[in-house]
């Protein structure tokens, strides 16, 4: 008898809630009763609550079990878990499961299904199909298949990926570089980490085809200090893929290079931003750059730069092997394809879900999250990291794209999507994000390095009902020009989290005013 | 807090070519490409709010008090990184800018304490300037909230101190640092608003790599960094702009004053030669020209072995022009000679010059170049035709290969080795030639391509195979060569050069230096573009200095690498004045301008213009004057401002030749060593206290400006006319401008200059004459001065010191940032924080094998004498090689160093002296016995007679 594939996801998420010791035991459970099983360590399928999510390969489909702990090993050995799926654990085939099989999965269609680490798994599953096609193209043509698909940045800033693409392949220097910004830091977000430790070679893929389309051999991925796991993954992957000829000075024999390197990130939030970024893989203090210059035109080492988050070049095989046209017919409006939505927080089923733009924010929260984990009402969600407006409910037909936000003085950035319950201080939430400005600041900046220590301190002193009209009013102006006279978006959006709050819970400043009078 | 007198355009000059035209404020404005929204509006006249902005740095758009708006523009950008567009419309002024200005300026005053009126940038502060600027009224915030209001202040370094918390955290000290200077001593430390300046790794600035230059300082806005003189004294009042007496490099700087008494010292931005930066020793180092150790009372004595007696002017003048006299009665109109400085003006060292030749009546004057640089002059008279460096200091920026020979840029011309830096961080190769590991083979963001480590002594050896590959490998530029070049002579030069012996292979058993890496050097000297080569006192210092300088100018002149910006051969010239000394006839054979005495025509020049007969025959050079004490033909000296006794060569004998003569006049601002010897003191003025010209290693000549009068009564051009006069050949001068005048009248390299035109250009690079009326930045352009270049052979010969069983290894001396040559000056400043002491430098090897270890004594023992140093243990020597530096006169550095000396110059070999080292306890005899001679000198000095007033 073949040895059965037994999937336990080695994600940091998975690891986090005991994935590793699951592994293990069900390896020595295997052993002790001497059964041929094949453990494979594979991605997350982003159903977080499922984690560990163990999959066992029954009649060529995945079956699903979880939450599975260490001490349920034995009982899913007994109850045969190879061979049948009767166990209290069971969720059946794990493409059945709604959560999955209502999203959308293009960047994150390989992600959970194979083994990160293996070459074959990747190329079995239309792996370096996009790089193959890119091959055959011209530089302009592939710059242009990305503008035509209406990849905009999946950071959070929008920008159309294919015009930075066209700046620098018209950008005459004799070095260019590919960076990857993999310094995921907004709260609640870890797509970018998902997907490195996933499937990371369509990272490594996207990165060459952007390489072959600007006219760069060289390319950095910059990854938060706190993702290890991702870190040592993609260090592996570009080890296989460089010894395959997938990476090299002569990628599949094309006679092009293309280079790439990990660095990791300085542990700085501020990092995450592209110029303090590019400042950090130079080696120096991770501090803003203003702009002009664009990176595009002086970036890296100040020479002509890509940098694109991890979503949006890991966008690019996809358009690459399906056409722009297959990718660009997902989406709405000025929003086109498909975004790994990250919902976190107060909320029942935490994950990854990746649709096309277009649902509403309530949707996701209700549909997909099933309401708050606490079981109490929802009262808010952050949308789009520590800068973020919060929503109120009344807001939850929001469609989830770009510009219907923008129009609520709120931003889907990078996608993350934190609920709270009816519980929530909006007082106190809009005091942290002043404080989280504050502490994460650069320091170059004066609305930013001095204002958000005075916006918390303001926040403060409306909390405690000192004179609590004159501060708001205050507070409002400081907003204003951190928002107006800010170098960069940290004290530029800071704000914008302090002014939804102030507009949509009012009360809770007034109250807190009341309450310490 | 800023400086006095300068105006502030907030972002760097833009050198583009295409002009672009926009409006501001309903002004139009028309600037080159690439100009900041900002700078165009200073030049309009309109001045936007600023903080990190500051035009001797690249903007940085930090403090967000510069935002205007442009129409067609998103938002309120900053006005100091928006470079300007054609035809753009820029509003400056407007109420939402002026409410954003306003909040900005609140969050700045929220955290910055209020004692304007004691602060000692009140009135000068950028900060304050600001606030009112922009109308600030009221801080909402009040001033309870977080704050560095309480941050401890910083006291380390001995000229400025550093208040964190009047940081406002513009990073202008961090950017002048990397941009101005190139050390990277300061940075940004911790995020948010716990970032903080910090001077290395939270150290003190004082413990920092911080090397004191002040551009930091300078760049303050506010009183964060300030100069203790300023927070002890109060601010200046006005300023005057004048020359840095301190090294070749010949810095611009105002004398910021209070009446008559220097401030601060703040390095011109107009200055020509150093744009804006200046090193410790310029800027803080002038202490010394008040120092209560100046002699400001004439002083005469019978013998060396008695006390001083003060005297008038007068009676010291008379004193010792009846001894000349009497000298020159008793044994001859040759028996006596003059030392022209180095460190005096132009205008002085004509005079002293003119005063021998015209009153002594012979040509016995010479001047410390004799040590120094004398084989430049005559090495690059040989072959390229003028005794100086060939271009501009500005000329570096268009390099591409620099080749540093036996300089130590960091240490001996730190303003133009920042300069260098910054051309070698914008991509310039870096090649170094020198048995020691200089600060710039490696340190941040230099390195250097190859540093050949060679043996010292060797030079002429190397710089043939180097050559010797550029023939062999067919890298000569024969188009240039042709064009420009004694064929006759090249074709010599290239059979010689060619010969196996030079070949790199052949001289690594000489130099020390990989054939491999002489090639690779050959390679890029050669074909890397652009190639300059400065080099130092490790070039000239040596028995074959001239061969060594010709062999430079012969590498140059077969790659091409002559009359061009980016090129060149740059003789980066110790002395503040050096360059002028020669300039101005200070050899013994050579009239003003390099005109041998014995040329007829100079001669009936100046005859007639001095009215007197001239001899026609070279007098006697330094050296020679020694050994003419000795044989007892030489009998009488006038030395104004140098110190051979501490500064000369085997210093007992030059103490055997100063004690055999009958009257050592010394013109000095100290009782220096040699004047320890001296039978009449005349007291010196400072570079503060006189009106004249320097003319620095590129042939610039600048003004010395008079900032207070001359402590002893006389500036030493008037001290130099009452000798004159006394000796019965009066001179007649009102002002110093005149005797420029005369010089120029002269001279026809200098018939361009006079003061009224230096003030009109700034300063003038000579030749400055009819063909070149604003001087000559580049010279030999489309010819060399004696009309073709000629090729020089330069058949290496060892020197004849040699190291050996009883002297194993080999000493090289050389100079440190904080001091300066014997010290007299930067040793009566706080500089000495940096370097009390000169120590032996020694390779760990060489060390262990003799039990030394890192602050042993040692006794360093030659041919010519002994001195007992206290050891650094170092990898900068290579073993085999030991190293010092001679600040401290009890250092007794020249008791060891020899006689030999360049052949064709007399320049001493000091780079090359055979010594054994060993591990002692006590002084040498020869310190013993300075001690002794110093106290009582001292006691003569202290025990002199008053004068009667």
């Amino acid at each position: 008898m073949s040895a059965v594939s037994v999937f336990v996801p080695a994600d940091a998420g998975a690891l986090a809630v005991g994935a590793e010791s699951v592994a293990r035991a069900i390896a020595a459970q295997a052993a002790a009763r001497n059964l041929s099983v094949s453990v494979v360590r594979n991605g997350s399928r982003g159903l977080y609550w499922l984690e560990p999510l163990v999959e066992v390969v029954i009649d060529g489909r995945r079956q699903a079990y979880g939450p599975v702990r260490e001490r349920d090993v034995a009982s899913l050995f007994d109850a045969g878990f190879l061979t049948r799926a009767a166990h209290p654990l069971a969720l059946g085939p794990t493409e059945d499961i709604a959560y999955l099989r209502n999203q959308e999965r293009l960047t994150f269609r390989r992600v959970g299904i194979i083994d990160p680490l293996s070459l074959a798994d990747y190329l079995l599953h239309d792996g370096y199909a996009g790089l193959r096609r890119a091959l055959e193209l011209e530089p302009l043509v592939i710059v242009k298949a990305v503008t035509d698909s209406g990849l905009r940045g999946r950071g959070g800033a929008a920008f159309p990926t294919g015009i930075k693409w066209k700046t620098v392949a018209d950008a005459q220097a004799t070095q260019k570089y590919i960076v990857c910004n993999a310094d995921e830091g907004d709260s609640g977000t870890f797509a970018d980490r998902m997907l490195m430790e996933g499937d990371p070679c369509m990272l490594i893929e996207g990165m060459a085809i952007a390489g072959l389309a600007v006219g760069a051999t060289k390319g950095f991925i910059y990854i938060r200090s706190e993702y290890p796991d991702a870190e040592r993954v993609m260090r592996r992957a570009i080890d296989l893929c460089l010894a395959a000829g997938y990476l090299g000075d002569d990628i599949l024999s094309s006679g092009r290079a293309f280079h790439l390197e990990v660095r990791r990130g300085a542990g700085a939030y501020i990092c995450g931003e592209e110029t303090s970024l590019l400042e950090s893989l130079e080696g120096k203090r991770g501090q803003i750059r203003f702009k002009p210059p664009l990176p595009a035109h002086k970036g890296l080492f100040g020479q002509p730069t890509v940098v694109n988050n991890v979503i949006s070049l890991a966008s690019v095989p996809v358009i690459l092997h399906q056409g722009a046209q297959f990718y660009a017919e997902y989406g709405r409006g000025r929003s086109r394809g498909t975004q790994p939505f990250q919902l976190a927080g107060n909320v029942k089923h935490g994950g990854l879900i990746e649709k096309a733009f277009g649902l509403t924010l309530g949707e996701l929260i209700y549909d997909w999250g099933g309401g708050t984990a606490s079981g109490r009402a929802v009262r808010t969600a952050q949308v789009g990291g520590p800068l973020g407006a919060y929503l109120p409910v009344a807001h939850f037909d929001t469609p989830l794209e770009y510009e219907a936000f923008t129009a609520r003085s709120a931003m889907l950035g990078h996608g993350g999507v934190v609920v709270f319950d009816d519980s929530v201080d909006m007082a106190a939430m809009a005091r942290f994000a002043m404080e989280f400005c504050a502490i994460e600041s650069c320091g170059k900046c004066t609305p930013c390095r001095i204002g958000a220590v005075r916006g918390r301190e303001l926040i403060e002193h409306i909390i405690a009902g000192r004179d609590v009209t004159r501060n708001l009013a205050t507070l409002r102006d400081l907003c204003d020009t951190m928002i107006s006279a800010s170098l960069c978006a940290l004290g530029g959006m800071a704000p914008f989290p302090v002014l939804s709050a102030l507009e949509h819970f009012p009360q809770d400043f007034v109250r807190a005013g009341r309450d310490a009078a | 807090m800023r400086c006095i007198d300068e105006t502030d355009l907030g972002t760097p000059v833009s050198l583009a070519s295409d002009l672009v035209s926009l409006t501001i404020d309903g002004h139009t404005v028309t600037v080159p490409l690439g100009t900041s929204v900002m700078r165009a509006a200073a030049i309009a006249g309109i001045a936007v709010p600023k903080l990190c902005a500051t035009d001797s740095l690249e903007a940085f758009g930090s403090c967000r008090l510069c935002l205007v708006q442009i129409e067609g523009m998103r938002g309120t950008p900053a006005s100091c990184t928006t470079p300007v567009t054609a035809g753009m419309r820029v509003t400056t002024q407007n109420e939402r800018l002026a409410g954003l200005r306003r909040n900005v300026m609140e969050l700045y005053i929220s955290d910055h304490p209020l004692d304007c009126l004691t602060c000692p940038a009140n009135g000068h502060c950028e900060l304050q300037d600001m606030a009112g600027a922009v109308g600030l009224r009221e801080v909402r915030y009040g001033y309870a909230g977080e704050n560095h209001c309480v941050a401890e202040k910083d006291e380390s370094n001995p000229y400025f101190t550093f208040d964190p918390s009047k940081c406002i955290v513009c990073s202008r000290c961090v950017r002048a640092c990397d941009e101005v200077q190139g050390t990277f001593a300061l940075t940004i430390s911790g995020r948010g608003f716990d970032s903080h300046v910090s001077a290395g790794t939270e150290q003190s600035f004082l413990d920092s790599d911080c090397v004191s230059c002040g551009a930091c300082v300078q760049a303050c806005p506010t009183a964060t960094l300030s100069e203790k003189a300023i927070i002890e004294r109060g601010q200046p009042e006005h300023s005057v702009v004048t020359t840095c007496a301190y090294c070749g490099v010949g810095c611009s700087f105002r004398a910021e004053m209070k009446g008559a008494e220097v401030i601060r010292m703040v390095p011109d931005q107009n200055g020509q030669a150093n744009h804006g930066h200046s090193c410790v020793k310029g800027r803080f180092a002038f202490g010394y020209a008040t120092h209560p150790d100046r002699i400001t009372s004439p002083m005469i004595r019978a013998s060396c072995h008695e006390a001083w007696r003060e005297v008038s002017w007068q009676e010291a003048i008379a004193h010792a022009a009846s001894e000349l006299k009497r000298i020159q009665a008793k044994y001859g109109k040759d028996s006596i000679g003059g030392i022209t400085s180095s460190r005096c003006t132009n205008e002085e060292t004509y005079l002293v010059q003119k005063l021998v030749r015209a009153a002594f009546g012979n040509n016995n004057v010479d001047t410390c170049a004799r040590v120094c640089h004398s084989p430049t002059g005559y090495g690059l008279k040989q072959t390229l035709g003028e005794s100086a460096g060939t271009q501009a200091f500005d000329s570096v920026d268009h390099s591409d290969v620099i080749m540093v020979i036996g300089a130590n840029p960091t240490d001996g011309h730190p303003v133009f080795a920042s300069r260098m830096i910054q051309r070698l961080r914008d991509g310039a190769k870096l090649i170094v030639l020198d048995p020691r590991t200089i600060d710039l083979v490696r340190m941040p963001h230099v390195a250097a391509a190859h540093h050949l480590k060679l043996r010292p002594g060797t030079n002429v050896a190397l710089i043939n195979a180097i050559a010797h590959v550029i023939v062999s490998e067919s890298w000569v530029d024969h188009e240039f060569v042709a064009a420009r070049c004694e064929v006759a002579a090249f074709e010599k030069w290239q059979r010689f050069i060619a010969g196996a012996e030079h070949s790199p292979e052949q001289t690594e058993a000489i130099t020390g230096v990989p054939a491999a890496e002489v090639r690779a050097v050959a390679r890029l000297y050669a074909t890397g573009g652009n190639a300059a080569i400065y080099y130092g006192l490790g070039v000239t210092e040596h028995s074959q200095g001239s061969t060594m300088v010709m062999g430079i100018a012969n590498l140059a002149l077969a790659t091409g690498n002559l009359g061009r910006e980016g090129v060149g051969v740059n003789p980066l010239r110790g002395q503040n004045n050096v360059q002028g000394s020669c300039d101005m006839g200070s050899f013994p054979h050579e009239f003003p301008g390099y005109r041998h005495v014995s040329d007829t025509a100079t001669r009936t020049l100046f005859e007639a213009a001095w009215g007197v007969h001239l001899d026609a025959e070279p007098g006697l050079r330094i050296p020679n004057m020694f050994e003419a004490a000795l044989d007892g033909s030489f009998r009488g000296l006038y030395i104004q401002g140098e110190d051979i006794a501490q500064s000369d060569p085997d210093t007992q004998h030059v103490i055997a030749a100063l004690e055999a003569m009958e009257c050592i006049i010394v013109q000095d601002l100290f009782l220096n060593e040699t004047a320890k010897f001296a039978h009449v003191f005349l007291p010196g003025s400072s570079f503060l206290e006189k009106d004249g010209t320097f003319t620095n290693a590129e042939r610039r000549i600048s003004r010395v400006r008079r900032v207070m009068p001359p402590l002893g009564g006389k500036a030493d051009w008037e001290a130099t006319l009452m000798l004159a006069a006394a000796l019965g050949s009066p001179m007649h001068y009102d002002h110093p401008s005149q005797i420029m005048d005369e010089i120029a009248r002269l001279t026809p390299t200098f018939t361009g200059v006079s003061f009224a035109r230096i003030d009109e250009l700034g300063s003038i690079q000579w030749p400055c004459n009819a063909e070149a009326p604003a001087g000559t930045p580049t010279m030999h352009e489309e010819t060399f001065t004696r009309g073709l270049g000629r090729f020089m052979l330069t058949p290496y010969v060892p020197s004849r010191e040699r190291s050996n069983g009883k002297y194993p290894l080999i000493l090289t001396t050389g100079r440190i940032l904080s001091q300066y040559n014997v010290g007299a000056q930067t040793r009566r400043t706080q500089n000495s924080v940096w370097h009390d002491e000169d120590r032996l430098e020694i390779h760990p090897h060489d060390a262990e094998t003799r039990g030394v270890s890192e602050g042993d004594w040692v006794g360093v023992k030659s041919r010519a004498g002994e001195t007992v140093l206290r050891a650094r243990v170092s990898e900068a020597v290579q073993p085999g090689v030991v190293y010092t530096t001679f600040h401290f006169p009890e250092s007794g550095a020249n008791v060891i160093t020899t006689e030999h000396s360049d052949w064709a110059t007399n320049c001493p070999e000091y780079k090359v002296t055979a010594v054994q080292v060993v591990k002692v306890t006590h002084p040498s005899a020869w310190q013993e016995r300075y001690a002794r001679f110093s106290a009582e000198q001292k006691k003569f000095l202290d025990e002199r007679e008053p004068l009667a007033r």
